[in-house]
């Protein structure tokens, strides 16, 4: 899984008709106290309604298809948890406001 | 999933059988607000997507998983055209 933080939406009308889910987030990988990293930016499908800004994990490849929701569906990318906190060393490093 | 522009077509005769008739898109990563950067690469077509046209793109085994690529020697397909992105409130990109 990879730390990330939520910047913003894709909408689409034409996409393969196996993806239901309709919200897809746009993502930007982060480090051990939730700060940016740099580099591209990738897009993953939301299952835990996340919200722009929240620091969330998301599951890659073929772990991304199993989930209910995306199941045999042409995505390599979900969010699967929200994070509330980090801690690196006994340190708190984030915590979600 | 990446975000990609789609900046042209990849033409073959020769290649598996499973691939015949599909369309092969060269795209480019782009940011979140459609800006490319870094290397071309290729992916199938599924939805009849246009030069110009920002996609997402799925990869790895996922890849596999739409009724047209199923089973074949693929490893990255466009399985959303994107309508508009939207950072903070604000519309980044929005297809014309």
């Amino acid at each position: 899984m990879l730390i990330a933080r939520v910047i913003g939406t894709a909408i689409s009308t034409i996409k393969d008709p196996k993806v239901r889910s309709d919200k897809l987030l746009i993502l930007r990988q982060a480090d051990h106290e939730g700060k940016d990293l740099p580099g591209q930016p990738f897009v993953a499908v939301d299952l835990v309604d996340a919200g722009e800004g929240e620091l969330v994990l998301t599951g890659h490849g073929s772990s991304a298809r199993q989930t209910y929701l995306t199941k045999d569906c042409p995505v390599d990318a979900v969010i699967m948890a929200v994070i509330d906190h980090l801690d690196v060393n006994g340190q708190v490093t984030f915590r979600k406001e | 999933m990446l975000i990609a522009r789609v900046i042209g077509t990849t033409v073959s005769t020769i290649k598996d059988e499973k691939l015949s008739g599909r369309k092969l898109l060269i795209l480019r990563q782009t940011d979140e607000t459609g800006a490319p950067s870094g290397k071309p690469y290729v992916a199938v077509d599924t939805l009849d997507a246009g030069i110009g046209d920002l996609v997402l793109t799925a990869h790895g085994s996922s890849g596999r998983q739409t009724a047209i690529t199923q089973n074949s020697p693929v490893d990255a397909v466009i399985m959303a055209v994107i309508d508009h992105l939207e950072v903070g409130g604000t519309v980044t990109y929005r297809k014309e």
